[in-house]
């Protein structure tokens, strides 16, 4: 569990520092997720406590959306004021970004022979 | 309320243990109300766990600088989480690899589908330019589109907060879609969540199965990485299209 979690902050400093270094426009977290990723592939997989602690990890993936989420309470006015707009603009748009990615999606697995299992 | 007990409150509303404490009894009471209610999509924990500290903040007027000294620990692990998503996206490294083509397309068309919608929508009901702006990197993981967000002239912690909303939105909305129009594919089905609801949507499609969040949290991901670059690029072209 430590050394896992260790191991994974020091995936996300080296992240971090890769971001600044060379002017990223991607998080160091997404690119620490990178360097794990090629890291693991080389060594042809996870440790059984990296993966234990990963797992633990992202299980309770949501609660860690929650203190960002409670933030709404800075915005109560703006809200207020701009509601009709924005309740339809993320309904609507967060529906056709998901239906747009899955129709493309399923049609060029179908068209390109990888078959879906 | 007697001398005693305000001490005690004024004490525990200095220190980060309360807001803390908080996030995690109010996270686990949504979790429970969630899985007494079959793990129904509707009652997301995010939502109900966000309104119930709303309501506890208010009541007891906490203001949120104070309550983020002890939620920011939580908020702090979204990092390694992030990392973390390396494991299940190596247990589907070889359909990954085989669906590259499919995927980068996909990618492309809803990634902008989502993003150029939202903006046209807001401005087509009157939103403001900066509420605008504030919305149009609002589905990918809150670090990029708080960047993304004061790059184009929005509020960063205002697109926060509709960043959770898209996740929460998506994690509720889906199943419908992928109803509607015959989605069975659980790699399709995650990878559409995780581009259009980022971390929310991957931790639904986690619920789900495995397959589905590794292909989530690939497509959260990359529509990261490539909104960080398109937005910023794209956005000022077409209002200059509009603008007279």
């Amino acid at each position: 569990m430590l050394k896992a979690l260790t191991l994974l902050l020091l995936f996300q400093l080296a992240g971090e520092v890769l971001a600044r270094l060379f002017g990223l426009p991607v998080p160091g977290p997404v690119i620490g997720m990178g360097l794990l990723l090629l890291a693991v592939s080389l060594r042809g997989g996870p440790g059984e406590e990296l993966r234990g602690t990963a797992g633990t990890l992202l299980q309770h993936l949501s609660l860690l959306f929650v203190p960002a989420g409670t933030g709404v309470l800075l915005h109560v006015h703006r809200l207020a004021d701009e509601w009709l707009p924005l309740a339809v603009a993320l309904v609507l748009s967060t529906a056709i970004g998901i239906a747009v990615t899955a129709l493309v999606l399923k049609w060029l697995v179908k068209s390109g022979g990888e078959e879906a299992r | 309320m007697n001398s005693s007990v305000s001490d005690i409150w004024v004490y525990l509303a200095a220190t980060p243990l309360l807001g803390l404490t908080l996030t995690l009894v109010c996270y686990q009471a949504a979790f429970a109300i969630h899985r007494r209610l079959g793990m129904h999509p509707a009652a997301n924990p995010v939502l109900l766990a966000v309104a119930m500290l709303v309501v506890i903040l208010i009541v007891t007027d906490t203001p949120y600088p104070t309550y983020f000294e002890g939620a920011q620990f939580v908020h702090f692990l979204l990092g390694p989480a992030t990392v973390a998503l390396a494991i299940p996206l190596h247990a589907q490294f070889g359909r990954l690899r085989r669906m590259a083509g499919p995927l980068t397309v996909a990618l492309v068309c809803g990634s902008l589908a989502a993003a150029l919608s939202a903006v046209a929508i807001g401005a087509l009901f009157g939103a403001s330019h900066e509420l605008l702006m504030s919305l149009a990197p609002k589905s990918v993981t809150t670090p990029i589109a708080m960047g993304v967000a004061e790059q184009l002239g929005g509020l960063p912690s205002l697109t926060a907060v509709l960043v959770i909303a898209t996740g929460i939105l998506g994690a509720i909305g889906a199943r419908y879609i992928y109803r509607l129009f015959r989605i069975e594919d659980h790699a399709i089905r995650g990878f559409a969540i995780g581009l259009a609801s980022h971390g929310i949507g991957t931790a639904r499609a986690f619920q789900v199965s495995e397959q589905a969040g590794a292909f989530a949290a690939l497509a959260m991901g990359l529509n990261g990485l490539f909104t960080a670059i398109s937005l910023p690029i794209l956005l000022p072209w077409i209002e200059s299209l509009f603008a007279r």
